[in-house]
Order: C-alpha cells, then sequence, then structure tokens
C-alpha cells in the first residue's frame, strides 16, 4: 500500500507535471531547432514569439467570452487558439519581409542574424507589453480538473489523491496531435520534403530546383504556429507573463542543444530530458521517501536537492554537460 | 572631415546634457553624466568582446551584478558573530564543492573513456554534493539566524570601496573564463546561450543566499570614496563656499558629491580607454581583428583562435565587473531585483552598435548618447502619448492604457533604434578605421 502510495505521489508532483512542462518545451524548441536547421541561426526572438502569440490568443479569448461563445468544460481559448495563430504568422512573415529577408540576401554572418533577432526580441516583448501589459493574465476557464485528488482517494482508498488538471491533458494530447503533424508534413509531403533537403544540404537543394523564399516562408508559418501553441499550453498550464516567456528561452534552447539543434527528434527528446530534471532535481522528495523507507531511515529535511529559485540552473547545468561533451547533441545536430 | 565629425558628435552628447543642466535640474544633469560614463565603460568591455572580436555576449547583466555583489564582500563591516556562527562551516562547503568538481575533472581527463567513467564520475558528484549540502546548509541556516533584519549575512572584509572595483573586475574574470573554457571554440551561437545562461543563475544566486549579500533583502548604506553630503552641510567651510556661488547647502552638497563622483568616473574612464586603444593598435589588437575577420586563414598563419577568444572575453568581462561595481558604488546600495536583461545587458549593445563597432570611442559616444536618449525618452514618450490622447475622454479605459503603456515603449524605441542601426548604418556613429 504504502509503495502504491509513493508511486501515487510521485506521480501527482513530478510525473504529470513533468510531462506537460516537457510538452510545452518540446513545442518551443521545436520552433527554435527548425528555424535553426533552415535559416541557421539562434533565433532570441522565439520567447517573444510565442509571447506575441499567446496574447493574440488572450485577446480573441476575451472577445469570445464577451460573445458567450464557450467551448463547454474545455477553455475558451482553443477555440481562440487558431486565430491566434493566425495572429502570430502576419507578425512573423512581416519581421521576416522587414528584417530577416535583408540579411539573407546579404549571405550575412549567422551571428549577425542573432543579434538582428535580439532587436526583434526588443520589439516584440515592446508591443506585447504597449498591448496588453506587463502583468499576470489568467485566461483559462472551462472545468479545472479531469480527475481531482479527492475523487481519486474515494475512487482508489489511497492516502494519496492524483489530480490531473484539465489544462495538464490538453497540454499532451494537443502537443501530440502538433508533432504528429508536423512529422507527417515534414516525413510525407513534397513541401516537407523539400525542407529538410534545404536543411541538410543547401547547395543541392537549390540545384534540384526548390525555391528557398517558399521553403523560408513555410518555415515561418510552421514556427509562428508551433510557438503560440506552445505558449498557449504554457499560458494555460501556469500563468501568462510576459517577462517568463522571455525566461523560457534559456530552458528551450537547452532543450533544442540537448537535443541537437536543427533535429526534431531531438527536441523533443530534449525538451523531456530538461523537463524531467528539472523537475526531479527541485522537488522535495520527502512524502515519496516516506512512503518507501522503513521508519529508521526517514529523512528529518525536504530532501529537495535545489530549491526552485534555481530551476534554470538545472538547465543551464545540463547545457553545460552536453556543450563539454557531446557539443553536437544527443541526435546528431548540425555542426559544431 | 572624420575627425571634426567625431568632435562634433562628442560636442553634441556635452551640449545635451548641458541643456538639461539649464533647463531641468544640474542633479539630474549630473546624474545622466555618471551613468552615461559607466554605461561607457560596460560598452568598452563589450566592444572588446564583440568589436575586436566577434564574440556575443548576452550575459553583460551578469558580470555587471558580479561587480555590484564585489562592492558588498570587500566594503561592508564583518558581522563578526556571523562568521563565528557559521563562517567556517560554509567556506569549508564551498571547498568541499570546488574539490568535488576538481576531482570530477581529474577523473575525465585521467581514465579512459567508458561506461567505468561514467559511473565513477556520477558516483563521485552525488558523494560530494550530499557532503556539500550536509556542511553547508547547518552552517547557512546558523549565520541567517543572526539578526536577520539588520545583518543575517557574513558581511564583507571592511576594505575601502575603491578597492572593490579591481576586485568586481576579478570575480567577473574567474566566471568568465570558466564559461569561456566550455562555449568557446564552439558555434558563435553556443557562447551566446552559455552567458545567457550563466547571467540569469548569477542573478538568482544573488537573490536567493541571503548569507552571500542579504538576497533580496538588500543591502544599503555602502560605504563612498567620496564625502556625505550631511557632513558638507555641517561643515560651515563649505556652506560658505556654496554661498559665495550662489548656492543654498543642500543642493551645493548634493551637487559637489555628484561631482566628485564625475571626476572619479572620468579617471577610470579614460585609463580604460587608452589601456583599450593600446590594446587595440598593439600587434596583439591587429592579431585579434584578423581572427575576427577570417578565422580559418588566422588559424593557418598559427594563431591560437580559440586561445585569444577566451583572453579577451576575460578582458571584456572585467571590464564589465569593474563597472558594475562603480555603479554599484554610486547607487550606495545592492538590490539584486533591479538587475533586468533588457537593461543592463540589451541595452549596452545598443550602445555599441550605435556608437561603432570596433571603436572604442564609438562606444563611449554611443554609451553616453544612448544612456542620456534612455533616461530623457521616457519623459517625451508621456508628453507625446499625451498630446496623442488629449482628444480622448478623460477616464476612457484606452486613454488610461495608452498612458500606462508609455513606460513599455522604451523597449519598443530601443529595438527599432537597433534594427535600423544595422541595417542603414552597421559600422556606426564612429566606424572602425
Amino acid at each position: 500500500m504504502d509503495f502504491l502510495n509513493a508511486i501515487v505521489a510521485l506521480s501527482n508532483f513530478v510525473l504529470v507535471p513533468a510531462i506537460a512542462y516537457g510538452s510545452q518545451l518540446a513545442l518551443g524548441a521545436l520552433g527554435v531547432t527548425l528555424i535553426y536547421g533552415i535559416l541557421r541561426f539562434s533565433n532570441f526572438a522565439h520567447g517573444d514569439t510565442m509571447a506575441f502569440g499567446t496574447m493574440a490568443t488572450i485577446l480573441f479569448t476575451w472577445w469570445f467570452q464577451s460573445l458567450g461563445i464557450s467551448f463547454g468544460p474545455l477553455p475558451t481559448a482553443l477555440l481562440a487558439l487558431p486565430l491566434g495563430i493566425l495572429g502570430c504568422m502576419a507578425i512573423v512573415l512581416l519581421t521576416d519581409r522587414a528584417v530577416y529577408r535583408f540579411y539573407r540576401e546579404q549571405k550575412a554572418k549567422p551571428v549577425i542574424l542573432v543579434i538582428v533577432s535580439m532587436g526583434v526580441m526588443f520589439i516584440m516583448n515592446g508591443l506585447v507589453r504597449v498591448i496588453i501589459g506587463p502583468d499576470d493574465q489568467n485566461f483559462a476557464d472551462g472545468n479545472r480538473f479531469v480527475i481531482t485528488a479527492r475523487d481519486f482517494k474515494q475512487m482508489t482508498g489511497l492516502d494519496e489523491g492524483l489530480a490531473i488538471k484539465t489544462t495538464q491533458g490538453i497540454t499532451v494530447v494537443v502537443a501530440i496531435i502538433a508533432v504528429g503533424l508536423l512529422f507527417w508534413f515534414l516525413n510525407r509531403t513534397r513541401t516537407g520534403k523539400s525542407m529538410r533537403a534545404y536543411s541538410d544540404n543547401e547547395d543541392l537543394a537549390l540545384l534540384s530546383g526548390i525555391n528557398p523564399e517558399r521553403v523560408v516562408m513555410i518555415t515561418w508559418l510552421i514556427v509562428a504556429a508551433l510557438a503560440t501553441v506552445a505558449g498557449v499550453l504554457y499560458g494555460l498550464d501556469k500563468t501568462f507573463k510576459p517577462f517568463v516567456y522571455f525566461q523560457l528561452l534559456l530552458p528551450i534552447f537547452a532543450s533544442a542543444i540537448v537535443g541537437g539543434l536543427g533535429s526534431p527528434v531531438g527536441a523533443i527528446a530534449g525538451g523531456f530530458i530538461i523537463a524531467f530534471s528539472e523537475v526531479t532535481i527541485t522537488y522535495a522528495w520527502k512524502k515519496v521517501l516516506t512512503y518507501l523507507l522503513p521508519e529508521a531511515w526517514q529523512p528529518d529535511g525536504l530532501v529537495q536537492l535545489m530549491s526552485t529559485d534555481y530551476k534554470f540552473a538545472v538547465s543551464f547545468v545540463i547545457l553545460l554537460i552536453v556543450l563539454l561533451f557531446k557539443p553536437t547533441g544527443l541526435f546528431k545536430g548540425k555542426s559544431v | 572631415m572624420g575627425k571634426m565629425r567625431n568632435i562634433g558628435l562628442f560636442a553634441l552628447v556635452a551640449v545635451l546634457i548641458l541643456l538639461t543642466g539649464v533647463l531641468q535640474s544640474w542633479n539630474s544633469a549630473l546624474l545622466i553624466l555618471n551613468m552615461g560614463l559607466v554605461s561607457a565603460m560596460m560598452a568598452i568591455g563589450v566592444n572588446l568582446q564583440w568589436g575586436f572580436a566577434g564574440l556575443f555576449n548576452v550575459g553583460v547583466m551578469g558580470f555587471v551584478a558580479l561587480g555590484g555583489l564585489a562592492t558588498v564582500l570587500v566594503s561592508m563591516p564583518p558581522v563578526h558573530a556571523a562568521w563565528r556562527a557559521g563562517g567556517l562551516g560554509i567556506l569549508a562547503a564551498l571547498a568541499l564543492g570546488a574539490g568535488t568538481i576538481a576531482l570530477a575533472i581529474v577523473l575525465v581527463r585521467r581514465m579512459r573513456p567508458g561506461w567505468l567513467r561514467t559511473l565513477v564520475l556520477i558516483a563521485v558528484l552525488i558523494a560530494g554534493f550530499i557532503a556539500y549540502r550536509a556542511v553547508f546548509d547547518p552552517a547557512v541556516a546558523a549565520v541567517e539566524r543572526i539578526n536577520p533584519a539588520g545583518t543575517g549575512y557574513l558581511g564583507g572584509l571592511g576594505l575601502p570601496i575603491l578597492l572593490a572595483w579591481p576586485v568586481g573586475g576579478l570575480l567577473a574574470a574567474g566566471v568568465a573564463w570558466v564559461i569561456g573554457k566550455i562555449a568557446l571554440g564552439l558555434r558563435s551561437d553556443y557562447l551566446a546561450i552559455a552567458t545567457l545562461g550563466i547571467a540569469e543563475i548569477i542573478i538568482a544566486v544573488m537573490k536567493n543566499e541571503d548569507w552571500l549579500a542579504r538576497g533580496v533583502k538588500n543591502v544599503i548604506g555602502l560605504p563612498r570614496p567620496v564625502p556625505y553630503e550631511i557632513t558638507l552641510q555641517r561643515d560651515p567651510a563649505f556652506v560658505e563656499r556654496a554661498a559665495a556661488l550662489g548656492l543654498d547647502p543642500v543642493t551645493g552638497s548634493t551637487l559637489y558629491v555628484k561631482a566628485s563622483y564625475s571626476v572619479l568616473l572620468v579617471i577610470v574612464l579614460l585609463i580604460l580607454l587608452w589601456l583599450a586603444q593600446m590594446a587595440l593598435k598593439s600587434p596583439w589588437g591587429r592579431m585579434m581583428r584578423a581572427i575576427r575577420d577570417n578565422e580559418t586563414a588566422a588559424e593557418a598563419m598559427g594563431k591560437n583562435v580559440t586561445g585569444r577568444h577566451l583572453q579577451i572575453f576575460i578582458l571584456g568581462s572585467v571590464v564589465c565587473g569593474i563597472a558594475g561595481a562603480i555603479m554599484t558604488t554610486l547607487d550606495g546600495q545592492l538590490v539584486p531585483t533591479t538587475y533586468q536583461p533588457l537593461r543592463y545587458t540589451f541595452l549596452i549593445w545598443v550602445m555599441v552598435i550605435v556608437g561603432g563597432s570596433g571603436n572604442n570611442f564609438g562606444a563611449v559616444l554611443g554609451g553616453m548618447l544612448v544612456w542620456f536618449l534612455w533616461v530623457q525618452v521616457e519623459p517625451m514618450g508621456a508628453l507625446l502619448m499625451q498630446g496623442i490622447t488629449a482628444g480622448l475622454a478623460d477616464g476612457s479605459a484606452l486613454k488610461e492604457h495608452l498612458l500606462d503603456s508609455t513606460a513599455h515603449m522604451r523597449l519598443l524605441t530601443m529595438g527599432i533604434v537597433l534594427l535600423v542601426v544595422l541595417r542603414f548604418s552597421p559600422r556606426g556613429l564612429i566606424p572602425e578605421k
């Protein structure tokens, strides 16, 4: 019985949150990795692109709510999501036209593009703050839980409850759909194949008649969709705050690099590696250990390896370890 | 021709600051001047890394914050009770942690790669971590229990605060060495991401490790290298001199303190600028630029690219650390929550790029000019916004929202300035020779 309780407590506090967070990171890292693969630079504006897409979705959500439209037990934000994606696509295409295309034609060094993306980050960050303000926005509605801790306890008769928030369930389902669509697109469609060809070898792809501007445009569209989905899921699950999205940049980059920049499978694996490490290292293990260990061995303290204030340090240390031992990442990304 | 233009640009900054003095107040003019001088130093540091070597450091904030930490560690009086309670414990724990990492490095170097090495490495790290926490936690608790409202930390060394300036540089050098060792020699983006991360972590440490510098409880009342206003106001000779200039004692003393800082800052800035100019003109500087322009060719000529990059990355970070220490000295307090990446990393980048990357005078000009705009754009933006919204009814939601949002216009403006300069004048106001 204690063993079952331990497993339930573990799932409740570690597994379920980490799976949800990992899915969000994976979606974010996929965007970074796609930009890297096709446009060949690290996009520092990605966190703020996520914030922009989320903001657009929130605005449409408020509009729907004011019209009295709801999605039953599910958050209204899911209905607004396609419109938010369109908004994000518009701004991303606009920045590509106005900013990035010039440097592409110049064949500028990647580091120049990184600095340019920093400027774009400033502007998007400023836009989001001007439009919606720098404060927290909670836009989740509908049912809060798929299953509450109390229901679970009554169902199973265990001491520990397992609560699954609606947002966590939605995160996983939406992430699976999004990733499925992405891989189907990359592996099965002609456009997707041309994207992969362009990423693998630009010159050969150009020789075989692939239009680079079209590839770039489709990449931006996909990235905008992924960024918005990731941002909205994170915002539903936790909360929307522009500065938090900027800070997400570090775990997202860490995920993409751990998996291997340019490798979509790697981005997903990286996202889950970072999320699970962050949650397990900052979780206080006392409860689980109390169930598992004999009375005499039970811990006095919280058995928390690191306080949650240092959760970014976890992704950072993992990033450093990967850079030290395997700079191309776990799933061999682009050259170092 | 070019020379006249550069002198003209510097004269423009001087006129702008003088205008502030005449139109607003001399106190705010000196405040802008002092922070402008500090910003110019930071810009010189970033320019060393970016302009000379093409290294992209997105963690300027972290190195600046380390300088701030140094002022506390050097200048605050030691808290003897805290040292007795847990000082040795903390030092021992830190030594244990460092020893564990050193042992791990030796293992990686000496043992043959394979599963055995991985296992031993993990075992050493886990054992080291447990030992570290076992020593560290009680010591920290003991230190933080001593008068938490007043001190609750170990205090500093009680030395003159001017010593903290070079120490800030040293702290920054240490961190830069670790980061550079790991991230240099890989793709240029990796350094950017690694520095972005280390900056966040330095700030997190400063916010959460109360035993070190009181965390978010802040350290206030740092000692000063210049006299206090109140002492001056009590000094009859000073009051007389102020009166002779037509100033009341309060204004006179605040101006005197700020102006003394300005003199100190100008001296430091001139030294840094002279050193940076000498470095740029030396064979070493030419080698650096050769590496920046063509790494492969420089490598073929037998230059150790990664080694030189590490060198200049550390040097640039040292300058940022010194500037950070000076800034905290000016503020007279260490407030970790004020370190924002947009203000301390990206604004410095805008300064370097607007001023002219690769040119030290450009960096100084960019630092002073952009700082002036950063301070003055907000009131101008507020005025502009009031003009725009004047037609709207008072109390309407849109008007309130627009007026509230002027504070965020700075980000937008800075981003646009950065992009426009990069696109249309990538060499900046004072281009590299």
